[in-house]
């Protein structure tokens, strides 16, 4: 039998935006190396980038979700703040380090149910309810404690201070000694969350079933999809992540402050847009949300060290980024579309 | 009679409904809380008027900004069917130009004051325009759209400032943000009334109402009507510049400094939140600008209650949520079938009853 | 050719608000036939589709499939039932492969097992002959890919009943052949086909019985063998021939027409072939032929409301550009179009609003019309087009299909227009209101508007028309005037009995063809 499918298919518009975002992060990358050298050579940086980044990367996860869907949410940078807080503080107080997670996961799931119950069965505004939802989980932080909480609590510090140690990665530094390449258990967390999802979105029905969704919500019903039913997952999902994110975050600072997370939701919603995908559905991949989050870092890392250590320059910088990454899927995104009608 | 009632209530306030019973149920609860809640009193300020004062005039006067932007935000949705979530940044830019040109010289003359509110409108507009561009011709969603300078906004503002939180006095200027001496009404009141009279003044003298709406409701049947869409939403946008830059001049007048991070911090999300109670569809349409204004005072209004009940003002948020909800549960589309179907069961039922009782 | 019966409806009805959409209708189709499902606007077809689909929930009547009595309350029912829908709008997700739109909401498993569906799509692809591959993006598939696999999907869900809703108005004839075959082939494995389309000729090429709706009733079943063209025409459109020829003879006196007032020369948009177009000073012209023919897209193109690729345009003998509707606007010219939700009414403003809207766009943004006088503009109109509504103030979506139409034609009389493109403003009414916007029609032309006037029903144009201009699948095949104008006449036109006359258009349809092939 003679093979039909030899020909490569032409990138799909979620391949060629996650291409374009890979292919910038890497060219950014490599510039860095050469311009700024030093410490972008060392494994190091770009583990320090992943530590720092672990809970953005796990909720932009869920918020690419969401936004392949059709939909948008935006508490989740403040779910991720009052897990942090509510789970500092059952530690603080003596709490079972395993409770305390399912602590994390049950806030989080909370939020995410309720939310995807109002916006998909009471069809009201995703951008409404999670802003509520928003308001609610910053209020309930500060409720909870205004003041900064230090979590002393043994169980955690052990768990706290796992690092995955690769001393081949390493470097030698200047007294000789080698200084093995660490990262920390969140990343790990947050890979295997990256993963998930990928597996999710691109090998299990809800996956494809959250595409066709944010493709065609009209079609995905004449297709036989539960819309209501897909969409209020897509929100239990984003919510559950959330709670991931905050238990990850509390490992990685160790504290709970009421200002936790501040802007992450943003910062998440930039990082999939970064990565190929696109608020009005349909079109996107977790993989591109990855790379979003890195290229996002990578361009603070670069201001930064070129020596603009003012913190405005990091956003005037992530603005412009932004700006140019917008622009650019639309050009491109309209290119591609009036190409195909003139084909037709 | 019943029948007339009801229709005040299903047409003649039609999409106010929700907001005025909302100021109303929440007028009434102060008022058994504590019956001298609304008093006002004249008291004498640090600069010897007499002015107003009480949690009526701390409501009305808090109130002020956001009620401006709300106007502005109002035409944006309806035009664009988004929200720009880039107004509190937006206000740090302007409130930044207003504040660099007050202290470009020694003096603070009344003409250096309307010179820098005009720049401010000026730089305002700009970005106003910016963000307009990307929706109406580049066809990019509102909400990401003005996610960009969102982002950097206020880093700019940071950047106009010079790293610093310049501060100022002038008596000019104190007056913007405070009292005029003689009259015992806030400025800022006085100047939403003034915004809301040249917002009635544009839509009279224009025909905006009228094409904004068409365009945001049947942006199809409006371009065969002639109308220039492209047109219709960088306006919208631009007048939002305006409207932002007069209320980030009015909180920069009020503190007399301009601090580019704490300047109308999350307001942008209590503007949208002001026009969404409203009763303005956030999807575009027919639009309301008092609802939005009523919105701005419901959501000051239960702030200050909050407040009034000791609840600080960190925590105020989780109590809006909740109150939130509340209302769009009530205003969703679904929960009003449910509940209508729920309430014509309910009178076939009694109608079956008076039948039975006839007989 | 007596197949089993697959599926019956009897005693279909369907009421809508003010409409009796469906009234006892049946219909049968079986096995292994192909099932033309005919009837202009407003007939029927689409609700009776639509009830077969589960969209539309059926008043009274009942559905059987096999004998078996089944209840469809949605789309899901529909499929469960083995009753599987093509629609004109492709209602596949353009962001998945084809592999996904064939198997997605279907599959028996949590799992994606990607490689079995792209083997098992691609068989099925191979087997109908289509020209995909599965692990294309739909969205990069020409419009009649998608349309078959839509067919495939429906084919591979092993259904019973399959639906073609005017499945050929965005294919080309090499297209349109390629879909026939594997209608052809489906026919032969015993599926079950219900063909809507515009296109007559089509019917021709595959059906082989009809089915013919009317004002939502059942005008009757035919062989297609047994009914000739013309006769389908004159059943669609509610004349019998012989009834026609007695019907009207006012055009015999022939005014000298006026001056020109519009004409175009080789005029094309994105949407049409280039087409000659002139209109006089108080002449009510019109486009004729059957929906889809290009009726509509011709004066869209006069309009600028598509994208004007090219023509010469004059209005009063001075060259004019019309690239915008503002432009068309600007020139006096009035368009009421075809789609009245989509493209006419702003639903939710007021009366008022709709009605001052054209003539405020016109006016200019700085100078609006104050309140009495709109309020008196509306109140005018209400009153000479007698508008049945609440009040000036009501949204005009809560009104009557006719009464929208009549806020509509209020809006562009308001701008006391040269020239006035009507396109359908008689679709989805009552007969009264069709009546009155006749002799508006004609009123308006005695004082010296110029009129395009479409309609999908001939006789109402023969009662304003001074001149009809005959589309048939994109081309103009006939210009009647005078003598001409006669609903026979009309018919054997679209029908296409009657070739072409003047030679200059035979060499425009020509030179089409060659640039086609």
């Amino acid at each position: 039998m003679k093979k039909i499918n030899t020909k490569r298919e032409p990138f799909s518009d979620t391949q060629l935006l996650m291409t374009i975002t890979i292919s910038i992060f890497i060219c950014m990358y490599m510039s860095a190396i050469g311009f700024l050298g030093g410490g972008f050579l060392h494994v190091q940086q770009l583990f320090d980038m992943l530590n720092d980044n672990a809970s953005l990367i796990i909720v932009s996860c869920g918020l690419t979700i969401v936004m392949i869907g059709g939909g948008i949410d935006i508490s989740v940078g403040a779910v991720t703040s009052l897990v942090v807080m509510s789970c500092v503080l059952y530690l603080s107080n003596g709490g079972n380090i395993f409770v305390s997670i399912l602590l994390a996961l049950g806030i989080g799931l909370t939020f995410g149910v309720v939310h995807g119950f109002l916006i998909s069965y009471l069809e009201i505004q995703p951008f409404i309810v999670t802003l509520a939802g928003m308001f609610f989980a910053r209020g309930m932080t500060t409720i909870l404690s205004v003041n900064p909480q230090k979590v002393s609590h043994e169980g955690f510090s052990a768990l706290r201070d796992i690092k995955i140690e690769i001393p081949w990665l390493g470097y030698t530094a200047k007294n000789g000694n080698l200084v093995p390449a660490r990262m920390e258990l969140g990343v790990v967390i947050a890979f295997i969350c990256v993963v998930a999802v990928f597996i999710v979105l691109k090998y299990v029905r809800l996956g494809r079933c959250f595409y066709a969704m944010g493709g065609n919500q009209q079609s995905a019903l004449m297709l036989g999809i539960n819309v209501k039913r897909t969409r209020f997952l897509s929100y239990v999902i984003s919510g559950l992540l959330s709670g991931i994110s905050g238990f990850v975050f509390m490992m990685h600072t160790g504290a709970g402050n009421a200002t936790n997370a501040a802007g992450m939701e943003m910062n998440a919603i930039a990082a999939s847009i970064i990565g190929g995908t696109l608020l009005t559905g349909g079109v996107g991949n977790v993989a591109g949300t990855f790379f979003g989050v890195m290229t996002l870092t990578t361009i603070k890392k670069i201001v930064v060290s070129s020596g603009l250590n003012d913190p405005w320059w990091q956003n005037i910088t992530t603005g412009g980024m932004l700006c140019f990454f917008i622009l650019l899927q639309s050009i491109v995104l309209t290119r591609r579309n009036i190409k195909k009608k003139a084909k037709i | 009679m019943k029948k007339s009632f009801k229709n005040i209530f299903s047409n003649g306030l039609g999409q106010l409904t929700i907001p005025i019973i909302a100021i109303i149920i929440l007028v009434v609860f102060n008022l058994i809380r504590d019956p001298s809640f609304f008093s006002i009193e004249i008291t004498q300020n640090n600069e010897g008027n007499n002015v107003l004062s009480g949690n009526l005039i701390s409501i009305i006067n808090g109130a002020s900004e956001l009620a401006i932007l709300a106007m502005g935000m109002t035409l944006v949705t309806a035009a664009c069917g988004g929200q720009d979530i880039s107004v509190g940044a937006a206000a740090a830019i302007a409130g930044s130009g207003f504040v660099k040109i007050l202290k470009s010289g020694d003096t603070i003359s009344g003409g250096k004051v309307i010179l820098a509110f005009l720049f401010a409108c000026i730089v305002a507009m700009l970005f106003g325009a910016f963000n307009g561009t990307l929706v109406a011709v580049f066809k990019i969603q509102p909400m990401i759209a003005t996610l960009i300078l969102y982002t950097c906004g206020r880093s700019i503002a940071y950047w106009i400032n010079g790293g610093a939180t310049p501060t100022f006095s002038s008596s000019i200027v104190n007056a913007i943000g405070g009292f005029i001496p003689g009259i015992p009404i806030p400025t800022p009141v006085l100047i939403v009334i003034a915004v809301g009279i040249i917002f009635k003044l544009v839509f009279h003298f224009t025909s905006l109402e009228l094409l904004t709406q068409s365009v945001g409701i049947n942006g199809s049947a409006a371009r065969l009507n002639g109308i220039n869409a492209t047109f219709i939403k960088l306006l919208s946008f631009i007048i939002l510049g305006l409207c932002v830059a007069v209320a980030g001049s009015i909180g920069v007048s009020r503190l007399g400094l301009i601090n580019h991070e704490t300047l109308l911090l999350d307001i942008e999300m209590d503007t949208i939140l002001a026009v969404a109670i409203g009763g303005n569809n956030l999807g575009g349409g027919k639009f309301k600008v008092g609802g939005s204004i009523i919105g701005a005072y419901v959501i000051q209004t239960l702030t200050i209650t909050l407040y009034a009940m000791k609840v600080s003002s960190t925590d105020v948020k989780a109590y809006k949520a909740i109150v939130i909800i509340l209302l769009v549960v009530i205003g969703s589309p679904v929960v009003k079938a449910k509940f209508g179907k729920l309430m014509s069961k309910f009178r076939a039922g009694k109608g079956n009853a008076c039948v039975k009782g006839a007989e | 050719m007596d197949g089993k019966e697959l599926l019956t409806m009897r005693h279909i009805k369907k009421e809508f608000p003010g409409v009796l959409a469906l009234n006892n209708v049946d219909f049968t189709l079986r096995k292994g036939e192909i099932h033309a499902l005919m009837g202009e606007n407003g007939a029927g077809k689409s609700t009776l589709i639509k009830i077969l689909t589960g969209v539309y929930q059926m008043d009274d009547g009942e559905v059987t499939i096999e004998g078996s009595k089944v209840s469809i309350h949605s789309p899901q029912d529909a499929q469960n039932s083995g009753i599987s829908t093509v629609y004109q709008e492709i209602t596949l997700c353009p962001n998945l492969t084809v592999a996904e739109n064939m198997y997605i909401g279907r599959e028996d498993s949590a799992w994606i097992r990607r490689k079995e569906y792209e083997r098992r799509a691609d068989e099925i692809l191979s087997r109908l002959q289509i020209p995909a591959r599965s692990t294309q993006q739909l969205g990069r598939c020409s419009l009649a890919i998608q349309q078959m696999v839509a067919i495939a999907r429906a084919v591979d869900m092993k259904c019973k009943v399959l639906i073609l809703d005017e499945p050929t108005s965005s294919l080309d004839d090499k297209e349109v052949n390629m879909l026939f075959k594997l209608m052809r082939d489906l026919k032969a494995q015993g599926v079950g086909i219900i063909f809507v389309t515009h296109f007559l000729e089509q019917v021709y090429q595959v059906s082989d019985r009809i089915t013919v709706l009317r004002n939502g009733e059942l005008v009757g079943e035919y062989l297609t063998e047994e009914l000739p063209q013309v006769q389908l025409v004159s059943k669609m459109i509610g004349k019998d021939l012989d009834e026609l020829s007695s019907l009207k003879e006012n055009s015999d006196t022939e005014e000298e027409p006026g001056e020109v007032f519009y004409e175009a020369s080789a005029l094309s948009s994105t949407q049409t072939l280039p087409f000659n177009f002139k209109i006089h000073k108080g002449e009510v012209n019109g486009f004729t032929g059957l929906l889809g023919s290009g009726r509509s897209e011709s004066v869209r193109a006069v309009f600028g409301a598509d994208k004007v690729t090219g023509g010469i345009v004059t209005i009063k003998g001075q060259p004019a550009k019309i690239t915008r509707p503002i432009d068309a606007m600007r020139h006096g010219i009035g368009y009421l179009a075809e789609d009245r939700k989509r493209d006419g009414i702003i639903a939710e403003l007021s009366v008022r609003e709709n009605i001052i809207l054209a003539l405020q766009v016109m006016n200019g943004f700085f100078k609006p019309i104050s309140r009495s006088e709109s309020e008196a503009f509306a109140d005018e109109y209400i009153k000479v087009l007698q508008i049945k509504t609440a009040s000036r103030e009501t949204p005009v979506g809560s009104l009557s299909g006719g009464n929208q139409q009549k806020v509509i034609l209020a809006r562009w009389l308001l701008t006391h227009p040269d020239y006035l493109i009507l396109d359908e403003p008689t679709r989805g009414i009552d007969v009264g209101t069709k009546l009155e916007i006749q002799k508006l029609v004609l009123k308006l032309a005695e004082e010296g508007v110029s009129i395009t006037f479409i309609s999908s029903e001939v006789e109402e144009m023969l009662r304003t028309c001074s001149r009809l201009i005959v589309m048939r699948d994109r081309h103009i095949v006939g210009e009647l005037k005078g003598q001409d104008l006669n609903q026979a006449q009309v018919m054997k036109t679209i029908a296409g009995e009657i070739k072409v006359k003047s030679p200059d258009q035979l060499q425009a349809m020509k030179s089409i063809a060659g640039g086609k092939a």
